[in-house]
């Protein structure tokens, strides 16, 4: 993409195609971080579409798959989830 | 055909919405909303007006509907009035931010506490700053043409900048007036479907109003300013056109009446130009020289168009039905503002009246002149902001 120099250059007002990580790796933003109990996971897929920052991808059998380079670690996912199947993990332990 | 419906200024407003083809109306059902979304309810309801109407849970939502529908690429309007308004603010700096062309009603009513249901500017012009375009009408016909007019101007990719038309409570939301609306096919011509400038397409998936660092934030503040400015070189164009396809021309910025070689001009907004206009008369019977001056539109403030009066004329005297605690009333600083470099500058003094929707009559006005006209001769202002009728 060309980087405008002048206000003639500019658009109305800023537009952003999606792009992956925009704004960075905003993983490093993470205090706690999602764990999946995969043996708990009954792949009702509510953490897919909670997820704020689409950091959870559904593998081929719909179960989740969550992206840590981009997980702020919000913990949506594990109030969401309704078999209680995402423990919320400080980052340093 | 042009037909002439005798109706509030409300119900107006909602003929002018559906002349204008909007295709968008959000609107916050319940007080301080008006009859004009009522009537744009009855509209969409009867199949005579092809729009979603989109009933939110409060004014906030109200205009982040609009802004969802404008950027979607749709004409927009919604209409509010006082404490609605109020609860707008952060999203009006959105719509203006994102450069969208939303027409808005403004029911012009005072802000409590006290509580009133009256009619002051204190609501919209507290809005000044938000990158709005701000019209103040006077009559009911203004209304509608002006709400056509605002679309117009709005749309223009010159200018690309929302727009409030405001109206006094009251005064002429609620007092039946024959207007004039014109033949469809004619406002079809004069305003052209709405081109967005960008649009929110799923196919195309973009993000708008997204973070933008010091680099270039002041970049977009400035082209909003630019927009500002266009807007003033054309709402006189587009008044001048509208006149003469329907015959109704306001005189762009700003209403002069009998102000050629008038000694004192008054200079106030809304109704109170038109109530002036009689107590103009009056005082020219006794041999006083006065003029009125009516600010069509507040946002952008036609400051030439005022030194252009400065020039000809000894005195301004301001009547603003509003007051910046801790200042004066708005019109009194932007007059005195416009005019500060000029060699020779008229007097210019500054009344405060019809807050929270006392008369203000053509009587009232006829006694502000008289008295300024005494300080005139006098050479000088003898009280910078003056309340008309206080108790004191």
């Amino acid at each position: 993409m060309k980087i405008p120099k002048t206000l003639k250059e500019m658009p109305l007002t800023p537009l952003s195609l999606p792009t992956i990580g925009s704004m960075g790796k905003t993983g490093t933003w993470r205090t706690f971080r999602p764990i999946i109990d995969y043996s708990k996971c009954t792949k009702c897929t509510l953490c897919w579409i909670y997820c704020p920052d689409a950091a959870i991808t559904r593998r081929d059998d719909d179960s989740p798959e969550i992206d840590y380079e981009y997980c702020k670690g919000c913990g949506i996912c594990a109030n969401e989830c309704p078999v209680k199947a995402i423990a919320m993990k400080r980052e340093e332990e | 055909m042009a037909q002439i419906v005798i109706d509030t200024a409300n119900h107006i407003a909602g003929y002018a919405a559906k002349a204008a083809r909007v295709k968008v109306v959000a609107a916050y059902p319940i007080t301080p909303q008006t009859t004009v979304v009522e009537k744009i309810a009855e509209f969409v309801e009867n199949g005579e007006m092809d729009a979603e109407y989109i009933r939110v849970e409060s004014e906030h939502s109200a205009m982040a509907a609009c802004i969802g529908a404008a950027a979607a690429g749709v004409r927009t309007f919604t209409a509010t009035s006082a404490h609605g308004l109020a609860l707008m603010h952060e999203a009006l700096h959105w719509a203006s931010g994102a450069r969208l062309p939303i027409v808005m009603v403004v029911v012009n009513r005072a802000m409590g506490a006290p509580w009133s249901i009256w009619p002051d500017f204190s609501d919209s012009l507290s809005q000044r700053d938000t990158g709005w375009i701000q019209f103040y009408c006077a009559d009911n016909q203004e209304v509608f043409d002006t709400i056509i007019q605002a679309y117009r101007l709005c749309e223009d990719e010159r200018v690309f900048l929302p727009a409030m038309v405001c109206l006094e409570g009251f005064i002429l939301s609620h007092t039946y007036m024959p207007v004039k609306i014109h033949d469809q096919e004619e406002i079809d011509a004069f305003l052209p479907p709405y081109k967005s400038g960008w649009t929110l397409d799923v196919n195309n998936p973009l993000t708008h109003a997204n973070l933008v660092s010091p680099d270039w934030y002041m970049e977009f503040r400035y082209m909003i300013q630019e927009a500002m400015e266009n807007a003033k070189r054309l709402i006189p164009e587009i008044d001048k056109e509208y006149g003469k396809r329907f015959g109704f021309q306001y005189g762009g910025l700003i209403e002069k009446y009998r102000c050629e070689d008038a000694e004192l001009v008054i200079c106030t907004m809304g109704t109170m130009g038109a109530e002036a206009k009689i107590a103009v008369d009056n005082l020219r019977r006794e041999g006083l020289k006065v003029g009125v001056a009516r600010v069509r539109v507040f946002r952008p403030f036609p400051v030439e168009e005022i030194r252009k009066l400065a020039e000809q004329t000894r005195m301004i005297t301001t009547i603003d039905r509003h007051i910046s605690f801790g200042m004066e009333g708005f019109l009194a600083t932007e007059v005195k503002a416009s005019i500060y470099h000029m060699k020779n500058k008229p007097l210019v003094a500054g009344f405060i009246a019809g807050l929270g929707g006392r008369d203000v009559t053509f009587k009232t006005i006829e006694s502000i002149a008289k008295k300024s006209m005494k300080w005139l001769e006098k050479g000088r202002v003898e009280k910078e902001t003056e309340w008309v009728d206080l108790k004191e």
